[in-house]
């Protein structure tokens, strides 16, 4: 294979999926920082905003990328309505009841889901879309050119959140040293809601784009969970800008794992392409549990 | 007056079979402290050894054993045993919220290799024919002397566990799930206690995989589905009261009545049409109890005996 093919086979579809999981890195790497605790029913939140996609794009008639900023707002008022029932009753609570807890709501959020929109597999639009040729050389699917630039604009503005606004500054100091935080006068219930705004927002946009890519279904988000937790962890937890790194790095490991590289074999047989996080992620907390980023343990 | 006696029959195997995993994630939550999140995947480890070793073949498999069921149940139980050995000595110095993304991680390994080796496990076939016990009595003995194998392994996992944990070793085992450095500087080697917590909680569930298996004769791979094995056990384990062997049994007891009661409810309340749905009704309705139990009731039904190590409560 001439190394052409190999960008155009590999290295994009990698880079595409990297970037699907670094959205949902990031709000997890947030949540993380500041809530203290691995939200377990981060994947199905991501879920709920394709789905919410979905009912836009059939009740509005909207195209999925449309339909995206309508399933972000949905997605992050849900959240904050859950963190009202479900997470703020055990704040002073050791961390380990709040995984718990989050465990109960991947279940709930997964059969209300199941329970409005069923169990089947559904596509944001029927049909075959055809690659097209960038500057005759790099061979890529529009769904996929919507995602990457969908996924820069997210993380520009993320970047543009958390480095210049009020609320940003006070999440990044509530997640180097919360009680400092509270003593300056910071509003810790306050950024505790942005944050599950922000996380939820940046999950659905993951679902949407799992979506966008293949379909959406009911455990898409469950099954997204493994690479995205690894891709937070391999970046640093609470470092934004690692779990973007970790993301990338997650999509091409999982995608150049499994491709015939070496004399036409692969490393790993295609089946067991999803096993492929999960030793990332165990290699990383074992050998360096801050990740590349040095970020925070807890 | 028979189906009756039938139907209450096979729901107590189900609920025993659900009280040997629950006694098994009590004794790795409960006393060690360990957040096992993947049950499903010892579940699977322990169903498909037994399955392997005792079943007369099918078209599918290329390896059949044919052994005694009494055979294949203790060899389910040393396999879950040395899987959760290897990844215990890899993954039990991870702290408690990485340890459980870790045991998910497992469980969805597992359910891959279950997917794929089909060689050993029939792939997406499962493995039929599988023998039960006393199945040529016919009904209704042949129910009731499978429950008797149920009840025989719940009062061996209950008294061996109860006896571990009235032992200085169940002490150490609180000692360090409540704070493992203090356990550590008295010198307790807390990785080696909390890898035998482990094995052990694991072969218990093991055990339960491999009832589950004789019981409906089959397993395929959708037995193994990851996030509702694994919650319903831990409901249980929360709901009876987690430190409590006797609470994991009443738990799982309890859970699995509301779980079948949930049944009726949805048949009754939601439309005709949505009669499909209403499983995933039933499991929404289980998350909540969850909820509810962890806001309301955590201490669960029958709260740690914490005190006189003869076990006559002394407060606490």
């Amino acid at each position: 294979m001439d190394v052409l093919g190999f960008v155009n086979l590999y290295v994009i579809p990698g880079l595409v999926l990297g970037s699907i999981y670094a959205v949902g890195a990031i709000g997890v790497s947030l949540l993380f920082g500041i809530l203290r605790f691995a939200h377990f029913a981060h994947g199905d939140l991501g879920t709920l905003g394709g789905f919410l996609a979905l009912t836009a794009v059939w009740v509005l008639g909207l195209q999925a990328i449309e339909a995206l900023p309508l399933a972000m707002a949905g997605a992050a008022g849900i959240a904050i309505l859950l963190d009202r029932l479900f997470y703020k009753p055990f704040r002073k609570a050791p961390s380990i009841v709040l995984v718990m807890a989050s465990f109960g709501v991947a279940l709930i959020l997964r059969s209300a889901i199941q329970l409005i929109w069923g169990a089947e597999s559904v596509s944001y639009q029927s049909g075959i879309q055809r690659p097209i040729w960038i500057l005759d050389t790099f061979r890529i699917a529009p769904r996929h050119l919507w995602i990457l630039g969908g996924v820069a604009a997210i993380v520009v503005a993320v970047h543009v959140f958390l480095a210049h606004t009020r609320l940003g500054k006070a999440m990044r100091a509530m997640s180097d040293d919360p009680a400092l935080a509270r003593a300056c006068g910071i509003d810790t219930e306050a950024v505790i809601r942005f944050t599950w705004a922000i996380g939820a927002a940046l999950a659905a946009a993951a679902g949407v784009f799992a979506g966008m890519d293949v379909h959406i279904h009911p455990s898409t988000g469950w099954d997204m969970m493994l690479p995205v937790f690894g891709a937070a962890i391999l970046g640093g937890i609470g470092r934004p800008y690692g779990a973007i790194a970790g993301g990338l790095l997650m999509g091409l490991i999982e995608e150049l794992a499994t491709a015939p590289l070496f004399f036409g074999a692969s490393l790993l047989p295609p089946a067991y392409k999803s096993g492929v996080a999960f030793a990332v992620l165990v290699a990383v907390l074992l050998v360096r549990p801050t990740g590349i980023f040095r970020g925070k343990l807890f | 007056m028979e189906g009756y006696l039938l139907y209450a029959v096979t729901t107590l195997i189900l609920v025993g079979i659900y009280a040997v995993m629950a006694l098994g994630l009590n004794l790795q939550w409960g006393y060690g402290g360990i957040f096992n999140a993947g049950v499903a995947g010892f579940f699977a480890v322990g169903a498909y050894t037994s399955a392997i070793l005792t079943s007369p073949g099918s078209p599918q498999l290329v390896h059949a054993f044919a052994l005694p069921v009494p055979l294949g149940l203790f060899g389910a139980m040393i396999a879950s045993g040395l899987v959760a050995y290897a990844i215990g000595r890899i993954c039990l110095r991870l702290e408690s919220d990485y340890l459980a993304i870790a045991t998910i991680g497992i469980a969805e390994i597992l359910r891959l290799v279950v997917r794929n080796q089909q060689a050993y496990t029939g792939g997406a076939f499962g493995i039929p024919n599988l023998p039960r016990p006393f199945d040529g009595l016919g009904l209704p003995w042949s129910m009731i002397g499978f429950l008797g194998v149920v009840v025989l392994c719940i009062v061996l996992v209950y008294a061996a566990q109860e006896r571990l944990s009235r032992s200085p070793w169940g002490r150490v085992m609180r000692a360090i799930r409540d704070n493992p450095r203090a356990a550590a500087a008295v010198g307790k080697d807390v990785g080696a206690f909390r890898l035998q917590a482990f094995v052990i909680g694991s072969m218990a569930i093991g055990l339960g995989g491999a009832l589950s298996a004789h019981y409906f004769k089959f397993i395929g791979p959708e037995a193994t589905e990851p996030l509702f094995t694994t919650f319903i056990v831990w409901v249980m384990v929360i709901v009876g009261g987690s430190g409590n062997h006797r609470g994991a049994i009443l738990g799982a007891l309890a859970v699995w009545l509301i779980w079948s009661m949930t049944e009726f409810a949805t048949s009754r309340l939601l439309p005709q049409d949505w009669a499909v749905r209403a499983a995933y009704a039933r499991v929404l309705l289980i998350g909540l109890l969850l909820q509810v139990v962890l806001q309301r009731y955590p201490q669960g039904l029958l709260p740690e005996r914490v005190g006189d190590p003869r076990g006559r409560p002394t407060g606490g």
